[in-house]
């Protein structure tokens, strides 16, 4: 059974001069249509097993509390007929409070957080839904062009039920005022599509007296409806 | 209800973090499973032929059976459980990484005829903003001459999809993935 394709306006250029990299390294050739096979309506339903209830939460693991805005940033992935998709892996990675990754090639000169490594991840329940408590990350300098700054944001990488609907994105947070200014965000033609990427807060999952929760639902591409196969 | 499928974004420089750092899956197929030993060497390069070391390669594929270990495959049951199907790894300063695997069987297109050995593989990268999905065919297997999604790319490209081998390592398998420019891979609108 084949997924659905939808309005690649709805997704980035691959080529967008404005984000500098994309003129090495995009393809110039047109892709080659391919009918699904086997091939990609599997994929690895990888991670069950391993994935820890204190993953998903970024301010443990270290000897004290990391320093910042404490978030809960929670959601729920569907795919496009709207049906909740269960047990799949969301893995999360982003900056600390300042704007720096703990990573060895993120050189702004911003603090490193001894308690906080920023990465998390975490299995949708029967519901979709999937919870991180983290820390608002910062917004950092990247260097495409004069003065460029990334608004702040959380990567998201979701291996999904097939190969196929295989997902890495980004969430953002709302009212940035860096969207207009942010290449990567704006590589997306369609202006629906960028909201989509920005959280909203969510009173409702706010933990009073704790922490405010931002909610960022996920979609993957889902197959196509077959109603007259057994 | 009728939903829009969340528009991708590049992993960035850092996805080692979030992805790789604890999450890296060189094994794609153990010691165990059947089929014949694949030392498979990726390497990427960009549009200038310089080393990409900072993409991050997952490849997918099937057991030497031609079966995947998924539920959408009529046959998962007689998948090989040493076969898991999925690697995923950072490329080093040379652009670079290798896996351990078996070469797969044949799997079959949607209208029955079978499709030559391939492992499914996706490039991740900064500057690239949506996986590129590609595939990695074994040079000189006589399949790939009967191959349906072979035959959709124009003959004069189908050499980027070949993974090569050197004769004198049995086992070891090379596939190249150009970006773009001279000699680029042929991608996939999957
Ligand atoms: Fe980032």
């Amino acid at each position: 059974m084949p997924y659905r394709r939808h309005d690649s306006n709805t997704q980035p250029r691959s080529l967008y001069p404005p984000y500098r990299a994309t003129t090495e390294r995009a393809p110039r050739q047109p892709l080659i249509f391919l009918p699904h096979t086997l091939s990609e309506i599997t994929g690895p339903v990888y991670g069950h097993n391993q994935v820890l209830e204190a993953d998903r939460d970024l301010t443990r693991g270290h000897p004290g509390e990391p320093l910042g805005e404490r978030i809960i940033v929670t959601g729920r992935v569907l795919d496009d007929g709207g049906c909740p998709l269960r047990r799949t892996l969301v893995e999360i990675w982003q900056a600390n409070s300042a704007g720096r990754y703990y990573h060895q090639k993120d050189d702004h000169p911003a603090p490193l957080d001894p308690n906080f490594t920023g990465a998390g991840r975490a299995l949708t329940d029967l519901d979709g839904r999937y919870e991180f408590i983290t820390i608002k990350p910062g917004a950092y300098p990247w260097r495409n062009h004069e003065n460029a700054w990334r608004p702040a944001h959380i990567h998201f990488s979701l291996l999904g039920p097939a190969f196929t609907a295989r997902l890495v994105t980004q969430m953002y947070f709302p009212g940035d005022p860096l969207f207009p200014h942010d290449p990567m965000l704006q590589s997306i033609p369609d202006e629906e599509a960028r909201r989509r990427l920005v959280s909203k807060l969510d009173l409702d999952a706010t933990r009073p007296e704790w922490a405010l929760a931002y909610r960022f639902d996920i979609v993957l591409r889902g197959c196509e409806a077959t109603p007259f196969e057994e | 209800m009728d939903l829009i499928p969340t528009a991708s974004q590049t992993v960035g420089p850092f996805f080692h973090l979030g992805c790789t750092t604890n999450h890296s899956i060189s094994c794609i197929a153990s010691p165990t499973a059947s089929g014949e030993r694949v030392r498979l060497t990726c390497r990427v390069l960009d549009g200038v032929g310089v080393a990409v070391d900072d993409a991050m390669i997952e490849i997918w594929q099937a057991d030497s059976d031609g079966n995947y270990s998924h539920p959408a495959d009529p046959r998962v049951q007689k998948c090989d459980p040493g076969c898991g199907g999925f690697g995923r790894l950072p490329t080093d300063l040379n652009g670079m990484c290798v896996f351990e695997t078996i070469r797969p069987g044949r799997v079959p297109a949607a209208d029955g005829r079978l499709q030559a050995p391939h492992l499914n593989v996706c490039v991740f990268g900064r500057g690239i903003m949506k996986g590129l999905q590609t595939r990695a065919y074994f040079a000189g297997d006589q399949a790939n001459d009967e191959c349906p999604i072979l035959a959709l790319v124009p003959e004069e490209r189908r050499a980027t999809l070949m993974a090569r081998s050197d004769p004198g390592k049995p086992g070891d398998w090379y596939f190249d993935v150009r970006l773009c420019g001279q000699g680029e891979t042929v991608f996939f609108d999957i």
